[in-house]
């Protein structure tokens, strides 16, 4: 440990923050509100929804990854019995485009509709809407639509594609380069001329899937009478949906209604527009009658937008002592075929470079971008987003450094953290880490795990020709995002604010209102903690509203760990409002001080005596009972607040893993792996281990299975889960999890965000741990997945190089 | 359009009778014709284990299954099993354990565990994680099912030393 000072396991921040003045609801293990409905096969997604005179749509895709439409002939699929309508991009002429717009500099949005217009720019791309009676005859009649193409030029490989010669996929583009930017602080070139190690690689972190395991899918129902259109979808962000679509089909917010109801998970899958749900909604006000589309899995591998995908040339530059003095690094990033809205093509790219120096201080800092187009399903928001790219390259700099060394990779890292004393600390791209527990999560998974009893272990197992390897990774992540930083400057939308709207009724039940959206991370429940807990009612009197475009004014929805930290801030702030409302009554009709009545589990109380009110009894007295309170006294018991972080906050974590590979069949076994992390004040610790446990088996995939793959003529190869493989019980093994609760100083609540820090560090920690596995053979990881094939081809490629060097040594 | 085929067959322990397509998936005519919604579908081809039903006491995809072929079969799903008396122990320790997130996969793995523990002792989590590795969930790194798994093992086998006392 850095200086011989037990850590404890949890420890908490904040001077004035004792344990006696710790909440009690928030920060409980409440057990879940959602899980009745779910265990009992009552949830409702929205394939669930029953509604008659229901349609259904089929899509009929493209089979070219690059082509011109020439001709696209539907009269027998119109003529089929049973088909109500069939729709091209031409039927859509009253739609508008949207565009993800970005004041970026060297940015290209593109057009996004709903139906290919005049090419087609990936396999999967949704050229013909076939409507029909059921989703069985919607597909036969697919079958009857005959479409011309004329192939154009593949773009598929994003180094290519970026050269000035490549074939456009966007002419009016004028480039395939649809962002490019470049961080910079210091003088790397000087301060690699004096360091004394120098280590470098060419990193690739495969393309992915987010996988939710429900498919996308959308319902619109349209009410002529008033002119009203309902989109049902299994979308993170109603709100944003509603926008998109108002602009689209030109219908105002108060007639257009975006609702999330249950959702199969998201993990930034569905935190973007998608054509299909302009389709959907059209349809339904076309044809007056609710229309519904369920994607099946290979459409959902076709179609939903992609994660990661990037090549990283890096180098981390050292002096003799171990201190990193420079880093710089050149990153492709391969955005698909369309600059997704609202994110545009900068969102994956671009974190990448911001994220690339971590918790660490790194003096000198080069990171230059491009986000390229290729002929592939657009980039889009994946759990992590970049910052997996990230750590891993850093991560495994970091190891390779060492190794070099010959220093503890632990050692090395702890040398070059920011220390305890140093925050708030700017990193080259210009991010600024607020006090935030890096050594304090590093040395806690290393205590968790015993790291000197595993190196002794290591080195038994080694002894007897064991390839066993300990793993580290380090990472630091902005969370709870403010108005002032946003992903992309001029994007469409506002994902720094959150509204949430408290209003008891005349029968004293509560009613909370956000924008967010619950994708399956528990927010009915852990909002209903955070109102209880300021409001002084029970969590289960309330009842929490979100994943509803129509329940407060602006709403965006749930994405980038952002739920907690924002909602949480407007639950706090609605919630006081409205309990000074309930105590200025209680005061009032109890004839006590303010400072006498105590408001908890759902009554006010004069302290110390048993003259009480209920909330049922307060509410009465406020909306119903007239005379009790004068009425210049009486106040409606609502608020509704919106909270801006400003800024945001940091989040972070150590992630240990311990590996050992099976020298015959290659297989990794993951024998622990530890995580111990700073996610703030936890609102339910229950819940965050869960997504811890989620996220790390996500990075676990990420690590080693997954891999969306695309042959040179753009076809996916990858397009059931038979080939697009996600980590099940037997790969993931037990998950221990070590909180370190620093409270945020920056947020309200102290509430830091954490969803998606698993991915995060889980890669670069299973990469370094196999790279020290393989240490033996020299061998290092470049490249993720690191699939048995790709282990054994580094292994053979590195033991024949070995016979071969040696060969040569005896000539 | 092949003519329709007419079955018998008892869901929940409700018979019913129905014409179906012979195309009909099990899946599709639970959600669709019987409206048992609580059945999901996450694949479509045999991998994901969302759609798990037990037929005629064995647990099985539905999504691989033609409605057509269940004349006289029974099916149990994720609504038939609380009863009046409440929930189901292994319903009862996914709740306890936090063994959900987004429930997509849950009914799926709830009949595949029900299944499980009536077939094994399930002595040891190697055997729990083998016996749920045919059903994917994304949200929950599988490590909360496993326990609540667990959980329901040995209140069974204390319920069962109980009995047999
Ligand atoms: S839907 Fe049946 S196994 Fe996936
Ligand atoms: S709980 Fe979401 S897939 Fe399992």
């Amino acid at each position: 440990m850095t200086d011989g000072k037990p850590i404890l396991a949890v420890e908490r921040g904040g001077a004035a923050d004792s344990l006696a003045a710790r909440p009690k609801i928030v920060g409980a293990r409440v057990k879940r509100t959602e899980d009745a409905r779910l265990l009992a096969g009552k949830g409702t997604f929205v394939d669930d929804r029953r509604v008659s005179g229901l349609l259904h749509v089929a899509f009929r895709r493209s089979d070219h990854s690059h082509a011109r439409i020439k001709q696209i002939d539907c009269d027998d699929a119109r003529g089929m019995p049973g088909v109500v309508a069939v729709f091209t991009a031409e039927d859509m002429a009253s739609v508008n485009a949207i565009f993800a717009t970005s004041r970026m500099k060297d940015y290209h949005a593109t057009a996004i509709t709903a139906l290919a217009r005049d090419k087609v720019r990936y396999v999967g791309e949704p050229v013909v809407a076939v409507v029909a009676e059921t989703r069985y005859l919607a597909e036969d009649a697919l079958e009857l639509i005959n479409i011309e193409f004329d192939p154009l030029p593949v773009v598929i490989d994003p180094e290519e594609a970026a050269k000035p010669s490549a074939t456009l996929l966007h002419e009016e583009a004028g480039t395939n380069v649809l962002c490019a930017r470049e961080f910079r602080t210091g003088d790397v070139d000087q301060a690699i001329a004096c360091a004394a190690v120098r280590v470098s690689g060419r990193f690739r972190f495969r393309r992915k899937s987010p996988l939710a395991m429900e498919n996308r899918t959308y319902l619109a129902e349209y009410d002529a009478g008033r002119d009203e259109l309902t989109l049902y979808s299994s979308t993170q962000v109603p709100g944003i949906i509603r926008d998109a679509l108002s602009e689209a089909l030109d219908i105002p917010g108060s007639r257009l209604r975006v609702v999330a109801p249950d959702v199969g998970g998201g993990f930034g899958g569905k935190a973007s527009l998608y054509a299909e749900e302009i389709l959907v909604a059209f349809a339904a006000r076309r044809l007056g009658q609710p229309v519904k589309w369920t994607s099946d899995r290979m459409e959902d591998l076709a179609s939903t937008s992609q994660g990661f995908d990037q090549i990283v040339d890096a180098e981390l530059a050292l002096d003799a002592e171990g201190r990193a003095l420079s880093l710089q690094a050149d990153v492709i990033g391969d955005v698909g075929a369309y600059s997704i809205y609202p994110w545009t093509a900068v969102i994956e790219p671009v974190q990448v470079v911001s994220f690339l120096p971590g918790p660490y201080k790194i003096p000198n800092y080069r990171g230059r971008v491009r986000g390229v187009a290729t002929s592939k399903p657009p980039m889009g928001p994946y759990r992590g987003v970049g910052r997996p790219t990230s750590a891993f390259v850093t991560e495994r700099l970091m190891d390779m450094a060492a190794r070099k060394l010959g220093m503890d990779p632990v050692a090395l890292r702890l040398k070059n953290m920011i220390q305890p004393n140093e925050f708030p600390y700017r990193i080259g791209s210009g991010i600024v880490w607020d006090q935030c527990a890096f050594t304090e999560c590093l040395d806690a998974a290393c205590e968790q795990a015993d790291y000197s009893a595993l190196r002794a272990r290591q080195a038994r197992a080694r002894a007897a020709g064991h390839w066993f390897g300990i793993g580290i990774a380090c990472y630091a992540e902005l969370t709870g995002i403010g108005s002032r930083i946003s992903v992309a400057p001029g994007m469409p939308i506002n994902t720094g604010t959150e509204t949430a709207k408290i209003a008891i009724d005349s029968t004293g039940a509560i009613t909370a209102a956000f924008g967010v959206a619950s994708m399956g991370q528990g927010l009915e429940t852990t909002l209903a903690q955070v109102v209880a807990e300021h409001l002084g009612g029970r969590v289960e009197d309330i009842r929490i509203i979100q994943g509803d475009s129509a329940a407060v004014p602006n709403a965006t929805g749930s994405y980038a760990s952002r739920s907690a930290v924002l909602a949480g801030g407007a639950a706090t702030l609605a919630a006081r409002e409205v309990k000074e409302k309930l105590v200025r009554a209680a005061s009032h009709l109890l004839e006590a001080s303010a400072d006498d009545l105590a408001v908890e589990d759902g009554k006010v109380t004069v302290v110390g005596t048993d003259r009480a009110l209920t909330f049922r009894q307060l509410a009465r007295a406020v909306y119903l009972e007239m005379g009790r309170i004068p009425s210049d006294k009486r106040e409606e018991l609502t608020s509704t607040r919106t909270y801006d972080p400003v800024f945001g906050t940091s989040a972070t974590a150590a992630h240990l893993a311990v590996v050992e590979i099976d020298p015959s069949t290659f297989e990794v076994k993951i024998e622990r792996f530890v995580v111990a992390e700073d996610c703030g004040r936890l609102i339910n610790p229950m819940i965050v281990d869960g997504q811890v446990h989620g996220g790390v088996a996500q990075g676990i995939g990420a690590a080693l299975y997954e891999e969306v793959v695309y042959n040179d003529e753009g076809q996916n190869l990858t397009a059931s889960l038979v080939d697009y493989i996600i980590p099940t019980a037997t790969e993931v093994p037990s998950i221990e999890v070590v909180h370190i609760e620093k409270d945020s100083p920056t947020t309200l609540g102290g509430f830091r965000g954490m969803g998606e820090g698993g991915t995060i560090g889980a890669p670069a920690a299973i990469a370094n741990a196999i790279a020290d596995a393989l240490s033996p053979f020299n061998i290092d990881i470049f490249e993720l997945p690191v699939s048995p094939e790709r282990l054994f081809r580094l292994i053979e490629n590195a033991t024949t190089d070995r016979k071969e060097s040696t060969h040569g040594h005896e000539a | 359009m092949a003519k329709s085929v007419s079955i018998s067959i008892t869901v929940n322990g409700r018979a019913y009778r129905h014409d179906v397509e012979p195309r009909l998936l099990l899946s599709d005519f639970l959600r669709i014709e019987l409206g048992l919604t609580g059945t999901h579908v996450g694949c479509e081809h045999g991998v994901c284990g969302a759609c798990t039903v037990l037929v005629n006491g064995d647990s099985a995809r539905s999504c691989l299954l033609l409605a057509a072929q269940l004349d006289g079969a029974e099916i149990m799903t994720v609504e038939g099993l609380a009863t009046s008396g409440g929930l189901h122990p292994v319903q009862k320790a996914f709740h306890d354990h936090h063994a959900l997130q987004c429930g997509f996969c849950t009914p799926g793995m709830l009949i595949t565990a029900v299944d499980l523990l009536k077939k094994s002792p399930l002595a040891s989590d190697e055997e729990i994680r083998e016996g749920l590795s045919g059903n994917l969930c994304r949200c929950t790194g599988y490590e909360n099912i496993v326990r609540a798994v667990r959980a329901a093992a040995d209140a069974l086998k204390s319920e069962n030393q109980e009995s047999a006392l």
